[in-house]
């Protein structure tokens, strides 16, 4: 028989790591997002040595596992002296941050690619209808590009903020107590590991459900074009080609 | 080829499976002839991995040694710190002899054999650190002489004031930052007394406790050439009573064995040999 | 760079021996991935209710929380679940799983609902007209499966795939947890015995890099292969 005293007890002392996540998760998918969307245009810029930083970068933060990132920034950076005595160590010296950069830059590398795939779904025909209308360079993406490419990316970006919120638990390996870390800190206590995982666990499962509900609700009303016309407009359209 | 490829997948599957159902740790129907002890492999010199990856230190000595004792077959592995208790507890291995402090929490889910080290928790901090000057004290017991020995606390508590203190998370160490520091200093918990280590000479954190056993020989190398211990040291209370093997609660017969091995082990010197070895100093019960 | 070299002295062998662990949790738990995927595909498009569910909920629960927790899940809890199993079978001793299996095990499940995701995906793009005609021909429900699903539903779930197991490869540094020796658990003895954070982990990100890209290339190979008949337009 379950121990629902312990469960909610337990329950309770890990919601108290729940700002931190979504501290996390929020701050890291827009700096994220804010660094993918020029990194996707230098993937596909016609300056090669663009092309060439962006590609190295999301080769490197795709091609690496996030613990790793997070521990070469953390641990690995302090190694050396010059950098603990940069402009840079007040950030890099609290594992806050360091989170919050490890996260960033792999969420950011992701998203690139992410909404490199929307700007190329974006038809050419449009491009060559806008470009008829007389606009270019900048107006161009704003107007054009860019909202067709991200309305293209929003289901694939809905998995990578998802992706986001499970990888908060590994801010824990470097002594932040979100949930993770202080699931750690009730097991060290109590030693009751499978009930405290599994009500951690549960709770990721909610907020991750809760963001999939909301984003396909954004897609939703995203896409009005899409979606059949309402019954009643569609009686009245069927009405008047019988008349 | 599907039907081939179908096969292979099979047979993978089922060779995966009955490679790991082994008939591990409680199997040998308790004779007790294979024993299988958990260390953490990270806290030199108690025990940790060198570089070719094997095993070593005082307390894999120690095992070799009470397992001849016993007449058994011993097999050591490794195991995270933070999960070692639940390890034990779901059955993984049979014994932890992993610097493990002998204290009234841990005895109401696990057992402990007589203590073979005792060892007291000592603060230590950069050379460079303002608190390198708090000046060295004696040792403390908050068993024995609690009143004093809080007194010492409350005499740190000024000099730690507003600084961020560290130690390895689920030790006795942690348990005595957060019972007397929190609300003075930021408390951090690390998963290896190593990552505190690196934190300390990175300048994230100003001090971190662990054992003398630990620090000592730590600071005789050329990674630890820049910390010092500082401040009084403390034993007793919250430290419990000195380091033993863990064991499962249900398993008493095993427990009779490690005495009777640890007893003999302490009585001809061998524990006190071995202690100087790896520690430079006798750390044995008293 | 004395630390990294060969023998008792350095962690170059160590490192080597643990990437070559790594190679083998990863391909085992993707292996169990596409077991697993199968199983859950063929359940998601069964149109059996209870399936369709069972299958929907495994795929939510294990996209949903952190593979950190389901590897801690099965490691403290695995063993429990077995001795159950096997004592339903009438089995009374005791029974455990290692840190290998573990690892695969929870890798498998993780990286099972994305690849149920992805055949599926790739089942649904086989066009219906084919599956229509075949049935009109009288195909027998095997030799359908194998020459028109199959070859179809290979090539389109590739990409995917390919995805997968990247997925899969990255995910096995976390099961260092467990205790098994593969590239991030190596690294971090080695970063915590020298003092050396920066050189292990930044040998760590290297070994992945080689891992990941050579993959990577394999999967385009497997790719053209597959796509051998097919006219590009």
């Amino acid at each position: 028989m379950p121990d629902f005293a312990f469960l909610w007890q337990t329950l309770e002392k890990l919601v108290a790591g729940l700002p931190l996540l979504f501290q996390l998760v929020s701050i890291s998918l827009a700096a994220g997002f804010v660094l993918a969307v020029p990194v996707a245009l230098m993937r596909l810029s016609p300056v090669p040595p663009l092309r060439w930083i962006a590609s190295s970068y999301v080769f490197l933060f795709r091609g690496t596992p996030l613990l790793v990132q997070i521990f070469l920034i953390y641990y690995g950076l302090s190694q050396f002296v010059e950098i603990r005595g940069s402009a840079l160590w007040p950030f890099l010296r609290q594992p806050y941050w360091c989170a919050i950069l490890a996260l960033t830059l792999n969420t950011g590398a992701y998203g690139a690619e992410i909404i490199r795939g929307g700007i190329q779904s974006v038809p050419w025909g449009q491009v060559e209808a806008a470009r008829v209308c007389g606009m270019s360079g900048l107006l161009l993406l704003r107007r054009i590009i860019l909202p067709i490419a991200l309305r293209q990316a929003l289901p694939a970006y809905s998995s990578e903020m998802i992706l986001m919120v499970k990888a908060t638990s590994l801010a824990s390996t470097i002594t932040l107590l979100e949930l993770t870390g202080i699931a750690h800190k009730i097991i060290s206590e109590t030693y009751r590991a499978i009930e405290v995982f599994v009500v951690a666990g549960a709770i990721y499962l909610l907020i991750n459900f809760l963001l999939t509900r909301a984003m396909l609700a954004l897609e939703y009303w995203l896409s009005p074009h899409l979606r059949d016309a309402p019954a009643a407009a569609r009686a009245q359209e069927s009405a008047a080609l019988v008349h | 080829m599907n039907k081939r490829l179908y096969t292979l997948l099979a047979a993978v599957a089922a060779l995966g499976l009955s490679a790991g159902v082994g008939t591990d740790a409680m199997a040998q129907a308790k004779d007790w002839k294979k024993i299988k002890i958990a260390t953490e492999g990270a806290y030199a010199p108690w025990n940790f991995t060198n570089a070719a990856g094997k095993l070593e230190g005082f307390e894999v000595d120690l095992a070799n040694d009470l397992c001849k004792r016993m007449k058994a077959e011993c097999e050591i592995v490794a195991q995270d710190w933070d999960g070692i208790i639940p390890s034990l507890q779901a059955g993984k291995y049979d014994v932890i002899i992993a610097g493990m402090s002998i204290t009234p929490k841990r005895m109401e889910v696990i057992d402990f054999s007589t203590p073979y080290a005792v060892t007291p928790a000592a603060l230590a901090v950069l050379k460079s650190s303002p608190l390198a000057k708090i000046p060295a004290d004696k040792n403390y017991d908050l068993t024995k002489n609690k009143a004093e020995a809080e007194k010492a606390i409350e005499g740190l508590k000024v000099a730690l004031k507003g600084k961020v203190i560290g130690a390895q998370v689920s030790t006795t160490h942690s348990n005595f930052i957060e019972a007397y520091f929190k609300g003075t200093a930021e408390t951090r918990t690390y998963k290896t007394t190593e990552q505190h280590d690196l934190d300390i000479t990175a300048g994230r954190l100003d001090g971190a406790y662990a054992s003398i056993g630990y620090w000592k020989p730590l600071m005789g190398k050329p990674e630890g050439k820049d910390l010092v211990m500082v401040g009084p040291t403390f034993t007793g209370g919250i430290f419990g009573t000195g380091v033993g093997a863990g064991l499962r609660k249900t398993d008493p017969e095993l427990k009779a064995k490690f005495n009777e091995a640890i007893g003999a082990a302490a009585k001809d010197g061998t524990i006190k040999t071995l202690a100087v070895k790896w520690f430079g100093f006798d750390n044995t019960p008293q | 760079m004395g630390l990294l070299s060969w023998g008792d002295k350095g962690w170059g062998d160590e490192l080597a021996l643990a990437t070559l662990m790594t190679l083998a949790v990863a391909s085992c738990a993707f292996l169990l991935g596409l077991v697993f995927g199968s199983l859950g595909a063929t359940a998601k498009l069964s149109r059996i209710r209870p399936l369709v569910l069972l299958a929907d909920a495994y795929t939510t629960v294990l996209r949903g929380i952190p593979e950190l927790l389901v590897i801690y899940l099965l490691f403290f809890g695995g063993g429990g679940a077995l001795r159950f199993v096997v004592k339903m079978f009438g089995y009374d001793g005791y029974v455990e799983l290692n840190a290998f299996t573990t690892g695969v095990i929870a890798i498998g499940i993780v990286n099972g609902a994305y690849s149920t995701e992805a055949i599926r995906g790739a089942v649904l793009a086989v066009p219906k007209g084919q599956i229509e005609a075949a049935k009109a021909y009288g195909m027998p429900p095997w030799t359908m499966f194998r020459r028109i699903l199959a070859p179809q539903v290979l090539r389109y779930a590739l990409p995917s795939l390919g995805n997968v197991w990247q997925l899969c490869l990255k995910e096995t540094a976390l099961i260092s947890v467990t205790g098994l020796v593969e590239i991030m658990r190596q690294s971090t003895i080695g970063a915590g015995s020298t003092k050396q954070p920066f050189t292990f982990y930044a040998c760590a990100a290297v070994l992945y890099l080689v891992l990941t890209s050579l993959s990577s290339l394999g999967f385009a190979r497997a790719e053209r292969w597959a796509d051998r008949g097919v006219r590009r337009s």
